[in-house]
């Protein structure tokens, strides 16, 4: 198995100007890499969601993008609040994010499920109090 | 429908441009911004009322065409300055949401 294209970014807590820079930033080099354009937005969608979540509810966390030959992990890990009941967090509509948040067009109740609709497979693994890591993959 | 196309068919004002040449697929409303990143199918126009920094790193992230803000909202300076940098197709008209969408209909249908 040849070595996969690494890229590591940190992302900033409740920082909501620099929010999405990472999935901008992966978008481009993506972009440089030549992939395609549709599998580009699904990485792009599913990392922005993670991202802002991030940002939202685990004052911020790190986010690794492996780039193999056929496809492309997603791995976002935090040190925040962790999720108490994963499954009503993956419905619909359910979101837990400040009025504040929600002023700025956040909290609507789709981030998680929008991150499992444009990947392939996406795995939560979480402990309340010590933080989150969703790995996500999305198939070449 | 290229942008520019439906950019002086709707009469619409420039807050930013790039590429005008873009073809048109559909077209989108929402202001909650999962739901647009969700749902909103690449190469659409968006219609929305939010104004913040947000609204850019969504509407590139979801590759839409185009954003009109509707009710002639328009973003500050500095979030004007970063969809000018990123070439975004950024407009704003008096209409509100609902005859925005009503007009982008009629041209796209």
């Amino acid at each position: 198995m040849s070595e996969p294209v690494r890229f590591h970014f940190d992302v900033a807590g409740e920082n909501f100007v620099s929010a999405g820079e990472a999935s901008a930033a992966v978008k481009k080099l993506l972009r440089q890499l030549g992939m395609d354009p549709a599998v580009i937005r699904r990485v792009s969608i599913a990392m922005y969601e993670g991202e802002i979540n991030m940002v939202i509810h685990a004052n911020g966390g790190t986010a690794d993008i492996l780039v193999y030959a056929d496809r492309i992990v997603i791995v976002l890990e935090d040190h925040g609040p962790g999720i108490p009941n994963v499954g009503l967090a993956m419905q619909e509509g359910y979101s837990t994010a400040a009025e504040n948040v929600r002023a700025l067009g956040f909290g609507a109740g789709m981030g998680l499920p929008n991150m499992k609709r444009y990947t392939d497979s996406m795995d939560i693994e979480t402990a309340v109090g010590v933080g989150t890591k969703i790995t996500m993959e999305v198939r070449l | 429908m290229k942008i520019k196309e439906l950019r002086d068919a709707l009469n619409l004002r420039v807050l930013s441009e790039g590429d005008t040449e873009r073809e048109i697929s559909g077209g989108y409303c929402g202001d909650l911004l999962s739901f647009v990143m969700g749902r909103c199918p690449a190469d659409s126009v968006w219609v929305t009322i939010m104004n913040n920094v947000n609204v850019l790193a969504v509407a590139s992230l979801a590759d839409a065409a185009a954003v009109i803000l509707a009710e002639d909202t328009e973003p500050d300076e500095a979030v004007l300055a970063k969809a000018r940098a990123e070439g975004l197709n950024l407009y704003t008209s008096p209409m509100t949401a609902f005859e925005l969408c009503g007009r982008l209909y009629d041209l796209l249908a």
